[in-house]
């Protein structure tokens, strides 16, 4: 009973994939302006992900080694095509919004990531409950995200204003910078700081370290 | 041609692969210490981008496309659903093709090249440059300048990261943003310098 907790809330905060293993970042740059479409991309991810788990684990002993990636390739691509097919069938709107991204899911390292890594391992139940948790972990950061953009780019959640703009007569002066696409770096990149604040064990070595000051004192 | 020109200056510095859309940001952080190695991922991926534009174009306009296989008799069909699936397919095709290629007839490149070209199937970049090219529309020609451009501006955000980060290893970063951190950080920046080319329209 243990593993399995561990499988779902592991890649929470102790192995996020990415703030630690830099996996799946492109999406998570470029959809984060609004809530909203977060949600549904993050709501997509997790879906295919834990689908494609539990797909590739379950026929992982019949796949032959050498051509596996192009097996898993057929078994995400054809996921993301569900999903997107739905999407433009019943959130048109959305769809349009997410535009390619809901197409590069396929080419998302997170989800090549654990079928590679853990799929191919394990049996299907415990893997599908690591395509849960993985998922999770990526709609943690992307969520926290789109929330700082959103509300302090635009005053507004799911389109409900927060805090009142001065344009329309509110206090509140719009930070633009937040809508904009680079923003998203540095909130990922305070992000990461913060985490690996609270848990050193993530923090990387540096490639050289200041030398002590060695000058002999006065006099000497 | 002056339309070509505007489009191949369009992709390489205003549209921005790497940085205006954030494609193949894995790679883009993960092998950017060196510039050897940034160099030589920047050619493999600007080799790969102008094959599969074009290639993945071609089968778009013939076999997907609606009312695509009227030469076929099949004036109705409309299997452009399967898009997402046919240009991964040749994506991941065209660099096994690539890489025996390279390694039977060009040695040398097949060695500078070797580890990366793997890699560049899962590289977002290659992908959203073919779903770009549909959702907008280009035609064969279009479709060649796209493809080698924006492998041009990829690799050039990557070269000019790798020399940046390679400064960067001397400075004193506070401990909690070594390494992961403060590429984000300079990427940004970097990412805000780019948007100065944005309404430049030639």
């Amino acid at each position: 009973m243990d593993t399995i907790k561990d499988t779902l809330t592991g890649p929470i905060f102790k192995n996020n994939p990415i703030a630690l293993q830099i996996l799946g970042i492109c999406s998570a740059l470029a959809v984060t302006s609004s809530l909203k479409v977060t949600l549904v991309m993050c709501l997509a991810l997790t879906l295919v992900t834990a689908f494609s788990s539990l797909l590739i684990s379950s026929i992982r002993k019949q796949i032959p080694g050498s051509i596996r990636i192009i097996v898993q390739m057929v078994i995400i691509a054809s996921l993301v095509i569900v999903v997107d097919q739905f999407l433009k069938a019943y959130a048109f709107a959305i769809s349009k919004q997410l535009s390619v991204f809901v197409g590069l899911i396929i080419t998302n390292c997170i989800v090549m990531g654990r079928a590679e890594a853990f799929a191919m391992k394990n049996p299907p139940i415990p893997s599908f409950i690591d395509g849960i948790g993985n998922g999770l972990g990526y709609s943690v950061i992307l969520i926290a995200v789109a929330v700082v953009r959103e509300l302090f780019g635009a005053g507004k959640l799911l389109g409900f204003e927060i805090l009142p703009l001065v344009t329309e007569g509110g206090w509140y002066n719009p930070n633009g910078l937040l809508l904009l696409p680079p923003s998203a770096f540095f909130i990922i990149g305070l992000f990461i700081w913060g985490l690996r604040s609270v848990r050193k064990e993530q923090v990387e070595q540096p490639d050289f370290k200041m030398a002590r000051h060695t000058a002999v004192g006065e006099g000497a | 041609m002056e339309h070509y020109l505007s489009l191949f200056i369009r992709s390489i510095f205003i549209e921005n692969m790497a940085l205006a859309f954030f494609l193949g940001m894995c790679t883009f952080l993960a092998i950017s210490k060196k510039i050897q190695a940034a160099l030589g991922l920047g050619i493999a991926v600007i080799v790969v981008l102008g094959i599969t534009v074009p290639v993945n174009n071609l089968i778009y306009t013939y076999l997907l496309a609606d009312g695509a296989l009227a030469w076929a008799g099949l004036p109705d069909l409309d299997l452009s659903f399967l898009g997402l699936i046919s240009y991964i397919g040749v994506i991941a095709a065209m660099v096994q093709i690539l890489e025996m290629f390279l390694d039977k007839y060009v040695p040398a490149l097949y060695n500078a090249l070797g580890v990366f070209l793997p890699l560049i199937t899962v590289n977002c970049a290659i992908l959203g440059a073919a779903l770009f090219m549909v959702e907008r529309d280009y035609n064969f020609g279009e479709s060649v300048v796209f493809g080698v451009g924006s492998g041009v501006g990829w690799a050039l955000a990557i070269v000019a990261l790798a020399g940046i980060r390679e400064k960067l290893k001397y400075s004193d970063v506070p401990d909690g943003l070594q390494g992961l951190g403060i590429t984000f950080m300079v990427t940004g920046l970097m990412a805000l310098g780019f948007m100065s080319f944005g309404g430049i329209d030639i």
